[in-house]
């Protein structure tokens, strides 16, 4: 593990599929097009953090986790990981990094291969890096990891089938897994979104407990309630932009964008007094070929004035929020 | 507190089922399936016993000419006088063995081509797949005429004329599977990790592909079959062995049929069907039980039962 | 007290299992809507929430076997079995199925779906058909144009509008919606909710929302029925059930939700997990996982009036304090 404290630190990253055009369109010039998917986005994690990637389907930020592991070819931008940018390295050049940032999956009853025990689930990541010395000595951080995902003791679970553990239970054996290379960050795409409700807080607060010992964990996920409990620090995305991000407890208390307000507001609670005016946004979230001209999201924008359609806000530190707290709307009076 | 905190969520329960025993769960819930099953584990059994079990030499005359069944001869005797329940054990013996050995060499080629453009993709796959096209558009019997006409008949050549011809529908099967399983979220986990492509293949792809190429290569072993009984009775087959399909070709060129000798003719043909027919029953049995999609949807017959209700309440049933 | 429009009279579901036994899915529900009502019908997966839905509607599959009865405006539709169940569905009470924007027929336009849905109830053919449809379609904020696009030229929220849209076909009086808003995103979760809101005040329709997402319920409806392993443990308002909650599971329900307003509460995960229903459960189901269970819990309980609509199957309520 290294000792810096800013793990990891994205800069500009624009990531583009181009659509398949095929042979007819081909023939007759047909203009390439591209989903946009990530346009220019910027954050930076540090150990022992947190950071939510909280947005809409389409806006971007699975495929941002998916850049920062590598996993896609970004267009642009830097990906700078302990102080090394990822983006120009090789695939053999990757090998020993990619150690060091583990991935848990939304799906607990499809990220696990059904084939094989718990042991040899957590093992195989040990197995493919040839890490972990001895049979015994794997065996024996194996078992650690199961503890420290609170399946204890782990003798109960290490000859478990998948199919026979619940979806916690599952979701826990892939973050085991994920751990046992001793990562310094943890991407977690929806970790909790497939469990039930009741199961949920278990995996979040497991993953909170990792994080305060040092693992610093990005977190994709749709539901602003979870991102506002656990993390430290929440960016707000849309149509492959950061929109705002900032300390949780203020985006979520004092947000600045319209878009932000607007998805803050139709959250529903839980106390059924608690019936706030939602502000219902018209439509859905365009699809990102066609990106709108000037702030991508004026189209659906409640404030929305003429300038709007024009010029296309950066992120800038707001006076009406705290230190560290961003949002890119040219409405809001900037700090100077 | 009660106990149950001591788990974080319920301990797993133990002991449900295992990849092991599917074969035989899947076959036990089929008695037709079974059926087959046991009639070829049988035949197969006979077939390799053949120098021991068969009651009569293969190449002596032991009767007259078309001998008639009787208690000696349980289905008579052919057109050389030869017993003919030991030339049904005799032809087994060869009819099986180049079914099993053409589909051998052709879920080896099928088995490599489909995992290997399911796995890959792209221009690999293109091109294999194209290939596969070129193999399925040749007419097979007229193809196997030929090549066994100018070739020669022999038992090897017919055994890889059956084989290069019928590995295409195993390609396409697994090929398919294999791009599935591909994209489950496991596999690119593994991927994501930094696996090989070896070991994704050998560890979490052809495991779960592995019951599909069973149940193919099972039904292929039915249309090898056919294909070799077809091949010696257009007189292609290999002189030196007798297999089923020669026998009928012997009995037809001598007319049995116009002597009343059904016991020559009948019976090969009959063992020929009862053969396809279980190897098509075990390999339908294990395909429908690996694909979900084939089982009868239940929303064919919408009907809840009633069940009436005794005493009420409490006392309900 | 005018007869409730839909009346679920000691509902009973079992499973055949292959290889033997029973499932015992749902272990005596009883529900009563009236009219223009919303009831949330809440709990986890394998509850049997989804399972009541069915057997309302009289969608089970073979080898399911139910008893109870379900009353619509007084006559039973279950007793008759398919037979009677037949010319009240969808007419009078309709389903929209989990997951029914992703079961539309990808080969045919969302429109001759409906049109489709209208012929088969005799509820007008070809040109009164395509009217009717255009009106159903704009019910639920779909621009009548689009009837002519296919499934997969939609978004997910307005293939659920579709399917909706579909459900009203006939005009139901009652319309079960059965996680509605599962798979979409929260601002079109607010969309499709203020869409059951406004259909169900403009045609006076009684929704049954069936859903494992309780801050939903609060937003949409004012009653709710609480269920655990196969039956009803707590029912009523939904605030009373919020403020004071008459079963441990709703309470620890509503804690295991993070919520906004909340943000320093602690989030609780229920340790264990629910009984299994193919054998006869000892006791309450809930007490193995229960924080407050007692010796009295080794009796299975009974749901029991707490205050006028207020019913919870708990013996903490009915406990003497010592």
């Amino acid at each position: 593990m290294s000792a810096e404290p800013t793990l990891l630190e994205v800069e500009d990253l624009v990531v583009r599929y181009p659509i398949h055009r095929g042979l007819v369109g081909s023939a007759t010039r047909q203009p390439r097009r591209n989903v946009h998917a990530v346009e220019g986005v910027s954050l930076s994690l540090q150990r022992g953090e947190m950071l939510a990637l909280v947005g809409e389907s389409g806006c971007g930020k699975t495929t941002t986790a998916q850049a920062v592991l590598r996993l896609v070819d970004p267009v642009s931008g830097s990906i700078r990981f302990d102080g090394r940018d990822l983006v120009p390295l090789s695939s053999r050049e990757l090998r020993p990094l990619r150690r060091r940032i583990q991935v848990v999956y939304q799906d607990p009853y499809e990220s696990l291969d059904p084939r094989f025990r718990v042991r040899a689930a957590v093992e195989e990541p040990l197995l493919i890096h040839r890490l972990g010395g001895s049979k015994s000595e794997r065996a024996a951080r194996v078992r650690d990891a199961l503890v420290r995902v609170e399946l204890s003791p782990p003798e109960l679970y290490l000859d478990r089938y998948p199919h026979e553990l619940s979806g916690g239970q599952r979701q826990r054996v892939a973050i085991a897994a994920a751990l046992v290379l001793e990562p310094d960050v943890l991407v977690a795409d929806e970790p909790v979104s497939m469990l039930d409700v009741s199961v949920r807080a278990g995996v979040l607060n497991v993953l909170d407990g990792l994080r305060r010992n040092g693992l610093a964990i990005l977190m994709i996920t749709h539901d602003l309630s979870t991102a506002a409990r656990f993390a430290q620090r929440i960016a707000v995305m849309y149509l492959g932009r950061i929109v705002e991000q900032g300390p949780a407890a203020s985006v979520v208390r004092n947000p600045q964008h319209p878009y932000t307000k607007a998805l803050l507001s139709v959250v529903p609670r839980r106390d059924p007094r608690d019936r706030q005016r939602p502000q219902i946004l018209k439509g859905e979230t365009p699809d990102a070929v066609a990106i709108p001209t000037g702030c991508r999201f004026h189209p659906r924008c409640p404030v929305a004035v003429e300038r709007c359609s024009v010029e296309d806000p950066e992120l800038a530190q707001p006076e009406s929020a705290e230190e560290g707290h961003h949002a890119a709307c040219i409405l809001l009076a900037v700090r100077t | 507190m009660s106990e149950a905190s001591l788990f974080v969520e319920a301990p797993p329960e133990a002991g449900t089922k295992s990849s092991r025993g599917f074969l035989l769960r899947t076959l036990r819930h089929q008695p037709a399936a079974m059926a087959g099953a046991l009639f070829l584990v049988s035949m197969t059994v006979t077939a390799i016993l053949a120098p021991w079990i068969a009651p009569y030499p293969l190449h002596e005359q032991v009767g007259p000419v078309f001998g008639p069944p009787s208690w000696q001869h349980l289905l008579g005797l052919d057109d050389g006088g030869i017993d003919m329940v030991t030339l049904l054990i005799w032809g087994l013996r060869t009819s099986l063995v180049v079914g099993f050995a053409a589909t051998f060499v052709s879920m080896v080629i099928g088995g490599t081509v489909g995992v290997v453009a399911g796995y890959f993709g792209g221009g690999i796959d293109t091109v294999l797949m194209r290939i596969t096209d070129y193999f399925l558009v040749i007419p097979d019997v007229p193809l196997m005429i030929v090549v066994a006409a100018i070739w020669g008949p022999s038992l090897f050549h017919i055994i890889i004329v059956i084989g290069i011809l019928l590995w295409t529908s195993t390609a396409r099967v697994l090929r398919a599977q294999v791009k599935s399983v591909r994209e489950r979220v496991y596999v690119k986990r593994a991927r994501a990790l930094g696996a090989g492509h070896t070991r994704i293949v050998v560890r979490h792809v052809l495991p779960q592909v592995a019951p599909l190429l069973i149940a193919s290569t099972v039904l292929t072993i039915a249309v090898a079959i056919f294909d070799e009984t077809a091949l010696s009775f257009l007189g292609l087959g290999d002189p030196s062995n007798i297999s089923l399909g020669r026998i009928i070709e012997n009995a037809f060129e001598r007319a049995a049929i116009s002597t009343g000798a059904w016991w020559a003719i009948v019976p090969p043909g009959v063992l020929v069907a009862m053969l396809i027919l279980a190897c098509s029953l075990v390999g339908g049995s294990l395909e429908d039980a690996l694909n979900p999609r084939l089982r009868v949807a239940h929303l064919s017959a919408r009907t809840f039962r009633l069940r009436p209700l005794v005493g009420r309440g409490e006392d309900a049933l | 007290m005018s007869e409730p429009l839909l009346q679920v009279e000691d509902l009973q579901v079992w499973f055949d299992l292959e290889g033997g036994g029973e499932l015992h899915a749902v272990q005596g529900v009883n529900i009563s809507l009236e009219r223009g009502e919303r009831l949330g019908l809440v709990g986890e997966s394998g509850c049997g929430k989804t399972t009541t839905a069915l057997a309302i509607m009289g969608l089970l599959p073979p080898n399911a076997s139910v008893s109870g009865r379900v009353l619509l405006e007084g006559d039973d539709i279950l007793a008759g079995g398919e037979e009677a169940m037949r010319p009240h569905r969808w007419v009078d009470v309709a389903i929209v199925f989990q997951g029914a924007m992703n079961a539309l027929n990808p080969v045919r336009t969302i429109g001759h779906q409906i049109v489709e849905a209208l012929e088969l109830h005799n509820r007008g053919k070809g040109a009164t058909a395509r009217a009717r449809t255009g009106e159903l379609l704009e019910a639920v904020g779909i621009p009548a144009g689009r009837a002519a696009r296919y499934p997969h030229e939609l978004s997910g929220g307005m293939r659920q509008r579709a399917a909706i849209a579909m459900a009203l076909a006939c005009n139901p009086k009652v319309l079960i919606a059965d996680e509605p808003t599962t798979a979409l995103d929260v601002m079109v979760q607010a969309q499709i909710l203020e869409l059951l809101d406004g259909l169900c005040q403009d045609f006076g329709l009684a929704l049954i929302l069936v859903t494992h997402d309780l801050p939903v319920v609060a937003q949409l409806c004012n009653r709710c029925a609480v269920m655990y392993a196969g039956e009803i443990v707590e029912r009523g308002p939904l605030e009373a059930i919020y403020h004071t909650p008459g079963h441990p599971y709703s309470r620890m329900l509503f804690a295991a939700s993070p919520d906004l307003a909340g943000l320093d509460e602690p989030v609780l995960s229920i340790a264990g997990a629910p009984p299994r229903l193919d054998r006869p459960i000892d006791g309450c189901p809930f007490r193995p996982r229960c924080d407050s269970a007692f010796g009295a819990c080794a009796v299975r309980p009974r749901l029991e009036q707490l205050a006028e609509d207020h019913a919870a199957a708990c013996h903490l309520n009915s406990r003497v304090p010592a």
